[in-house]
């Protein structure tokens, strides 16, 4: 296989050193490397990031591969500097059982654009009233480890419980969408002033800390591991900071889109900003960088939603919830945290890469860029700039709210295993 | 309300300073006088003043129709009705520039059917304003009959409209402007011509 | 250039003022033998309603033929459970058959918003009515209905009484009341108020007694039925002792203070017959008022080469 001699790249964001790709490994880091027959990737002024592992990504694929299937989803997320994605289970039919995560994990080795880890329903069908067969997802060829209802909470207190308890004989960890049902029938947006003057049904920042703070109560009885979703306001926030000085084993995630967008923008009625949960306020997105910066928040997950166009061009309250995110992830991380100097190039490493493998138990990933370790990178050049196009997008959906907006940043180049699956910008 | 009524322009526009109006054609006594004597051909048209209705053209023309019947008291004895008739509605321009305020409407409680109603203005140009008013009209009853009487007949008709009683014919040239300036109005009495100051340019046909 | 009437908000003090002086002017064409006017020859109004309300259709149809105007009824059935007719599809349709405005009634907030700047279609919009946010033709309405009754609503105080979380009405009359100066009083039980309503640059109360006898005009929201079952309140009765207004109540009132009701009322739930019925109340006036407000309003959009009052445009 091809060889690569990567040149002046700044790991991590520190001074510029050579690294030599062989044999799907960092085969050697050094400054003034040689390698005869490797091809040369000038990386001067990029920086070099371990390959960006999402927990939370919907490749739709069962169901509904109008709006993506496994291979465009993962084309995306490879032209994001991801190398290993988690494929959520609320496809058609649900990944609620060993044979749908086998065929997700098969789509996404075929397709090879990255690392495809299904996550498996917490109950059969999302129906929330029985647990789906948790160990034989884990048994499985995909090794399923991460269980997630996502899209529906688990609401019911005690089937909650029994699926913490329950994963502890594998390692597994249940990812909780939290939101409390009733208090959110027919939620279109945050509640606030301007759901008020909108007449848009409020989505109240309690319906998700009750919840959260149920379950990190829940998880600290059974001693069992708990990852909660798309944290997304202030108050949610808090509730992870306080489980975590209890020494709790509870991890969390942000939404990129969560970092940098305000509730204001549902004042367009453009359902490109309709997203569960809602965009926030100001002080919310305040609360959730500075949660980020201080490891409250471990991971930047991307919740790439994708839907097809009709789903989107319509009444807001008719509208789909969701959005792209793969693409843009890095951008927004980069604009939201680190040209704000809230995060370092190496913090951005641990909330995108080493910590989201760790929880999702991913030996391959997340780890450090150093001779021996698996060759999953990401060059990314920080200095440039880019108005999002929607139509530029490898997602076979177009629901991106950064539409028209200039970001930063620009992935160059990903390698998987060695194997270059983006190169100056493109899938191979 | 702005502080003159230029003609061509039919409505209100900013008005220049009162030093820009140009030369005085008619004083307060020359409008007294005109308006005088349009009282009393008209009631000599009409043989009396019964079944009189004056009815002004907003917003000029309907304190000089109340000036006309005042006078026409004073010589009959007699309280001729009067209103006003806006024509914006009916306007043939309409559409040519932003929708535009309306100004008020008000028939006298006799109505004007088969009566014979005059229709007051205070300058007679393209005929244009005075077209709206016939349509106007049109929709409020059936008149005995239609006449006009107007303080300014400054020439130019793009219409074969013509007016029954005049205060003043006033030759003009089409780049000039004719101001009219009345005391309920303007604080003022006073009819002006001015050259090619800004007044030609407003496009209106009055 | 402005063209839409989407929200009470997008008026200026100016341009309501406008509105309300053109429809005293047409208020009168009522009183005429040809109850019609040429402004409107030629062009074209859509009364698209996603939603059925017969009289506020009636009223947009009234006024736009009033105006000479060509009136096309366009009734989409749909709700927010059945998607039915798709608002672009239809949008688009109206645009082929040369609509110059669309009234839209919509069950979803923001759909003329949505319509208005889409790009599906270069009509004026005018929002008759979107879900729980806004209905500014009837803030309109009201506000000539009290400048008739109070004169200048500068420093005066409007009651506005009832089921805010979920009315339209409450809303545009917020914006609108507020834009003319007036002080409006929202009264409710808690549940019934929007979170962040003390945002709205205007009082609240749970205490309609207390409110009464200062007010100069009292407002009646409607209840809709779905809410009766829904723990909003515990029972009717109760809500009609705590913020019905009947005749008790009406007797706090000031000599000059009018009773208002956008319709249909619920005779015995927020309004008794006897008040509803009394010499103070202005309702059927209100409808009558309705018809000269939306004529002024399709004429200021559409009677010219240009609107002259609005908003909207992104």
């Amino acid at each position: 296989m091809t060889s690569y001699l990567i040149r002046s790249a700044r790991i991590l964001g520190a001074e510029p050193a050579d690294l030599l790709l062989a044999d799907g490994r960092i085969a050697e880091v050094g400054s003034g490397l040689s390698s005869a027959g490797a091809e040369v990737v000038d990386a001067h002024g990029l920086i070099a990031l371990p390959g960006l592992v999402d927990l939370h990504t919907h490749l739709r694929e069962p169901g509904r591969e109008d709006a993506e299937t496994v291979e465009s989803g993962t084309r995306a997320a490879a032209l994001g500097g991801f190398t290993a994605v988690h494929a959520m289970a609320n496809t058609d039919p649900v990944a609620d059982t060993a044979g749908v995560v086998e065929q997700v994990w098969h789509l996404g080795r075929e397709a090879g654009h990255c690392d495809v880890v299904p996550v498996g329903a917490v109950t059969v069908g999302l129906g929330g009233e029985r647990l789906a067969e948790l160990g034989a997802m884990a048994d499985s060829a995909a090794r399923v480890r991460i269980f997630s209802d996502d899209g529906r909470c688990v609401s019911d207190a005690v089937l909650m419980r029994r699926a913490l308890e329950y994963v502890k004989a594998f390692d597994g960890v249940i990812a909780q969408h939290a939101q409390e049902p009733r208090l959110t029938e027919d939620a279109q947006m945050n509640e606030g002033e301007l759901s008020g003057r909108l007449g848009l049904r409020g989505w109240p920042a309690v319906a998700e800390e009750a919840v959260i703070a149920r379950d990190c109560l829940l998880a600290a009885h059974v001693d069992s591991r708990l990852h909660v979703c798309h944290v997304s306001t202030a108050g949610s926030v808090e509730i992870v900071r306080w489980a975590k000085s209890k020494g709790w084993n509870v991890t969390a995630e942000a939404c990129p889109h969560h970092l940098l967008l305000t509730d204001e923008l549902a004042a367009t009625y453009d359902p490109v900003y309709k997203v569960n949960p809602p965009l926030r306020s100001a002080v919310d997105v305040e609360a959730l960088r500075a949660g980020l910066a201080d490891g409250t928040i471990d991971v930047v997950a991307t919740d790439h939603a994708p839907h097809p166009h009709e789903d989107k061009d319509c009444e807001w309250q008719a509208a789909a919830f969701g959005m792209l995110g793969l693409e843009t992830a890095l951008s927004v991380v980069q604009q939201a945290m680190v040209d704000t100097g809230l995060l370092d190039w190496a913090g951005v490493a641990t909330r995108m890469s080493t910590r989201p493998a760790q929880i999702g138990r991913l030996s391959g990933h997340g780890r450090p860029l150093a001779a021996g370790e698996p060759a999953n990178l990401v060059l990314y050049d920080p200095s440039v700039t880019r108005v999002v196009d929607p139509t530029e997008t490898a997602s076979l959906s177009r629901n991106t709210p950064y539409a028209g907006r200039e970001l930063p940043g620009r992935v160059v180049a990903t390698f998987l295993r060695g194997t270059a699956t983006v190169l100056d910008g493109k899938t191979r | 309300m702005s502080a003159s009524s230029a003609v061509p322009a039919p409505e209100p526009a900013p008005g220049p300073d009162p030093g820009t109006f140009g030369r005085t054609v008619l004083d307060p006594h020359d409008i007294t006088r005109a308006l005088t004597r349009i009282a009393h051909e008209i009631l000599e048209r009409n043989k009396g003043a019964e079944d009189l209705v004056l009815l002004g053209i907003p917003s000029r023309g309907v304190p000089l129709a109340r000036r006309v019947a005042t006078k026409m008291a004073v010589v009959e004895e007699a309280d001729v009705p009067v209103g006003s008739l806006d024509v914006t509605m009916y306007r043939d321009d309409l559409r040519m520039r932003p929708a535009r305020t309306l100004l008020p409407t008000e028939i006298p409680p006799g109505g004007i059917d088969g009566r014979t109603v005059v229709l007051v203005d205070d300058v007679l140009f393209s005929g244009r304003t005075i077209r709206a008013a016939l349509d106007a009209l049109n929709d409020i009853g059936r008149p005995r009959a239609v006449r006009l009487a107007v303080l300014v007949d400054r020439g130019h008709r793009e219409l074969p409209i013509r007016a029954d009683f005049v205060g003043k014919n006033l030759p003009t040239s089409l780049v000039e402007s004719v101001a009219v300036r009345l005391a309920e109005v303007d604080g003022v009495d006073a009819v002006t011509i001015s050259g090619t100051s800004s007044g030609a340019s407003r496009g209106g046909k009055a | 250039m402005k063209r839409h009437l989407l929200s009470a908000g997008d008026l200026s003090r100016d341009d309501a003022e406008l509105i309300l002086a053109t429809a005293e002017e047409l208020r009168t064409l009522a009183d005429r033998p040809i109850k019609k006017l040429p402004a409107l020859r030629g062009r074209t109004v859509v009364n698209l309603f996603f939603e059925d309300s017969t009289r506020t259709r009636i009223s947009f149809e009234a006024a736009a033929k009033r105006l000479s105007a060509d009136v096309i009824n366009f009734s989409a059935k749909g709700s927010s459970l059945s998607k039915g007719e798709s608002l672009k599809d239809t949008s688009l349709t109206l645009e082929a058959m040369g609509a110059d405005a669309v009234v839209v009634r919509h069950w979803a907030s923001g759909a003329p918003h949505l319509l208005a700047n889409a790009g599906w279609s270069r009509s004026s919009v005018v929002n008759a009515g979107d879900g729980t946010h806004e209905h500014p033709t009837q803030a309109l309405l009201d506000a000539f209905t009290m400048w008739r009754h109070l004169g200048d609503l500068d420093g005066r105080r409007v009651a506005i009484v009832g089921d805010v979380l979920h009315s339209r009405v409450a809303r545009s009359n917020a914006l609108l009341l507020n834009t003319l100066g007036a002080e409006v009083t929202l009264v409710a039980p808690p549940t019934l108020l929007p979170v962040g309503v003390d945002g709205w640059d205007v009082e609240t109360s749970y205490d309609l007694d207390a409110v009464l006898p200062k007010t100069d005009v009292v407002m009646m929201l409607r209840v809709q039925r779905e809410r009766m079952n829904a723990s909003f309140f515990p029972t009717v009765r109760e809500y009609s002792r705590r913020y019905g207004l009947d005749g008790r109540r009406m007797a706090t009132l000031q000599d000059h203070t009018i009773v208002m009701h956008p319709g249909p009322m619920n005779r015995g739930m927020e309004i008794t017959a006897d008040v509803a019925d009394s010499q103070r109340s202005v309702i059927v006036e209100q409808v009558t008022n309705g018809v000269a407000v939306r004529m002024a309003v399709l004429y200021l959009l559409l009677g010219g080469s240009e609107p002259a009052i609005g908003g909207g445009e992104e």
